[in-house]
């Protein structure tokens, strides 16, 4: 089968913005699959782990209806980012995905991509870190991809991972960019769920990826696999390699800088805000934004208004985004899946001195319950019992 | 606004997950906006099985289990006396003024705690026969699960039985279902016992209807604009 044969290319600002869409109702694994579908993907390899396991499958079966040029599975989480680094070098479109204990695993490689300026879009399906084992949607593991020099796309629902999945391919391969691109979405409640997705015609794709224009041109007969792996800092005195690497390491977190208008132009801003007059703002990322949107229904139906911040994009991070939009509030609250409170940390240290105003260290859940709308309502109304 | 938060509990082999889809795409068809997740651990006989539905006349945003929810169907009567439940008590989260329907043709014994923490939630407690209408109705009690459906279905008003219907055709005949193996399996074997599939869909609409009807005559259906409805509280 022949499937991306009969498909025609059109610019993402068409795909985008432009063409027609319809309306399905899917699961977020099935949103992520018609991403895939739609994005001119070269290859794609991976190693299973639920929740991710039911994505990847499906992007198998996109193989074998020819819309893609390889696939395989990988002997393990290392194997298969390493191999998906070997195929970003040559200059083709990679798609990798994992969850949880899988990532955790992978996660030395994870943290070479941008280093080696590989662009590729990783999906992340969120699961809770062992020990003890689970596979529920606890959404630890996004703390440690931010500080891999990835860019990290949060999204909230089936839309959203469609939506960024797609996007994730332009932005990762712009010239200043040239990053890998983590796309995450928390575990079953969105990737075995259905959700409501409007979705461009499946006759349409995105024009291949360009390995010349980009930033670290890719590897081909006239330029070699060398790059710092031939002529490693380590094998240079100490001082070239403190340069080598300080240099190095400053241009990606650069490159992760010069992504922001592409995020913004593809994402719609990297953030959205809800009742921006509110004083007391909910600050959220992921599947948490849904709860603290009925949150904010049922805080109305009691005369209570809240604000609402979902931030898209973690890395590059909204920093004057939400500086503007807390410029009102005088009480905030971080609603979050995991137990390290990684987005309190981040809206703290961009808030600091910002402003005066109260943010609550929570509300949290880990091991990856559900946030009760009831519980998000406690904290953002105290006294008000949403119960 | 109208929203209800069900939380269906019970035992694998009862259709509990397959009676969620039928009476979430029940509303979504009559017009209304509805989700459902399914929650289970191994796939197998007698074995806790959760699904909770939301129902509602604007956009739903929420994920994930209900907590704290307005209905609670209880399946099996071992949910209860068994502890087969992923939540414990049964009626943990309830809110006021809930609604409980029990699949059981007489009233269960309950602890001198749950009695009491029942009455000061002033729950509403139905119990439905809901094996012995199937088998009278379809034969089989594995349509037990659709008797819970209909009574579901008039406690609250919605969806009505023509949406239910339409439900249980895209359920039993409909291309675009996807089962697990083991609710495959069970499908196989529900249809074995009927001569044609549009037997099957008829069989569990008489179940379904003479559920509806049964909570109706006792009188468990909701009066309209309930003062919860109003003001949404836990």
């Amino acid at each position: 089968m022949d499937g991306a044969g009969n498909q025609r290319v059109v610019t993402p600002e068409y795909m985008f913005f432009e063409a027609p869409r319809t309306r399905s109702y899917i699961t977020g694994s099935e949103a992520a699959n018609e991403a895939v579908r739609r994005a001119n993907v070269d290859i794609a390899i991976a190693y299973p782990i639920t929740p991710q396991s039911e994505t990847m499958q499906q992007v198998g079966e996109l193989y074998g209806e020819g819309y893609l040029k390889d696939y395989y599975r990988a002997e393990d989480e290392v194997g298969a980012f390493s191999a998906i680094s070997g195929a970003s070098r040559t200059g083709v479109r990679c798609l990798t995905a994992s969850s949880g204990p899988g990532l955790m695993r992978g996660l030395e490689v994870i943290a070479s991509w941008p280093g080696h300026r590989l662009p590729l879009v990783f999906l992340i399906m969120c699961r809770a870190i062992n020990a003890p084992l689970s596979i529920q949607p606890d959404n630890l593991e996004l703390g440690y991809m931010l500080l891999t020099g990835n860019i990290v796309l949060h999204a909230e629902n089936q839309q959203d991972f469609f939506d960024y999945t797609l996007a994730g391919f332009v932005i990762s391969e712009k010239c200043e960019v040239t990053l890998p691109v983590a796309v995450a979405v928390d575990g079953f409640f969105v990737t075995h769920a259905r959700g409501w997705v409007e979705m461009p015609s499946a006759e349409l794709k995105l024009p291949g990826r360009d390995g010349y224009s980009e930033a670290v041109p890719m590897i081909d007969n006239e330029n070699p696999p060398i790059r710092i792996a031939r002529d490693a800092p380590i094998q240079k005195s100490n001082f070239i390699s403190y340069q080598m690497h300080a240099a190095w390491q400053q241009e990606v977190h650069a490159a992760q800088e010069r992504a922001r208008p592409w995020v913004a132009r593809y994402l719609d801003e990297l953030i959205e805000v809800t009742n921006p007059e509110a004083e007391t703002m909910i600050v959220a990322s992921g599947s948490a934004v849904s709860q603290s949107r009925e949150a904010l229904r049922r805080a109305e139906e009691m005369g209570t208004k809240l604000g609402l911040i979902k931030i898209k994009s973690l890395r590059p991070f909204p920093r004057e985004e939400l500086r503007q939009a807390c410029r009102n509030a005088k009480h905030i609250i971080v609603p979050e899946f995991n137990c390290a409170g990684w987005l309190n940390r981040e809206v703290r240290a961009t808030l600091y001195g910002c402003a005066d105003l109260h943010i609550a260290d929570g509300p949290r859940v880990f091991g990856g319950i559900t946030m009760p709308t009831e519980m998000i309502l406690e904290w953002a109304c105290p006294g008000k019992q949403g119960r | 606004m109208r929203r209800h938060n069900i939380r269906m509990a019970g035992v694998g082999g009862q259709g509990v997950v397959t009676a969620s889809h039928v009476l979430s795409n029940g509303v979504i068809l009559g017009g209304g906006e509805s989700t459902v997740v399914p929650f289970f651990g191994s796939e197998k006989r007698m074995a806790p099985v959760e699904s909770y539905v939301r129902i509602a006349d604007g956009r739903l945003y929420e994920i994930g289990e209900i907590i704290y929810p307005d209905f609670i169907a209880i399946f099996h009567s071992q949910v209860i006396t068994h502890g087969k439940s992923y939540t414990m008590p049964f009626y943990s989260g309830l809110k006021e003024d809930a609604d409980i329907l029990i699949n059981s043709p007489h009233p269960l014994k309950l602890g001198a705690d749950e009695e009491r923490e029942l009455e000061e939630r002033r729950a509403r407690v139905h119990y439905l026969p809901a094996v012995q209408l199937a088998l009278q109705h379809a034969g089989r009690d594995v349509a037990t699960n659709m008797a819970m459906v209909g009574a579901v279905a008039a406690i609250l008003g919605l969806p009505d039985l023509d949406s239910l219907e339409k439900a249980v055709r895209a359920r039993f005949l409909g291309k675009d279902f996807v089962a697990s193996g083991g609710t495959a399996s069970l499908d196989r074997a529900a249809e074995k016992g009927f001569a044609h599939k549009a037997e099957l869909v008829e069989k569990n609409m008489e179940v379904i209807r003479a559920a509806h009807a049964y909570a109706i005559q006792h009188g468990w259906v909701h009066p309209p604009h309930r003062k919860r409805d109003a003001v949404c509280t836990r």
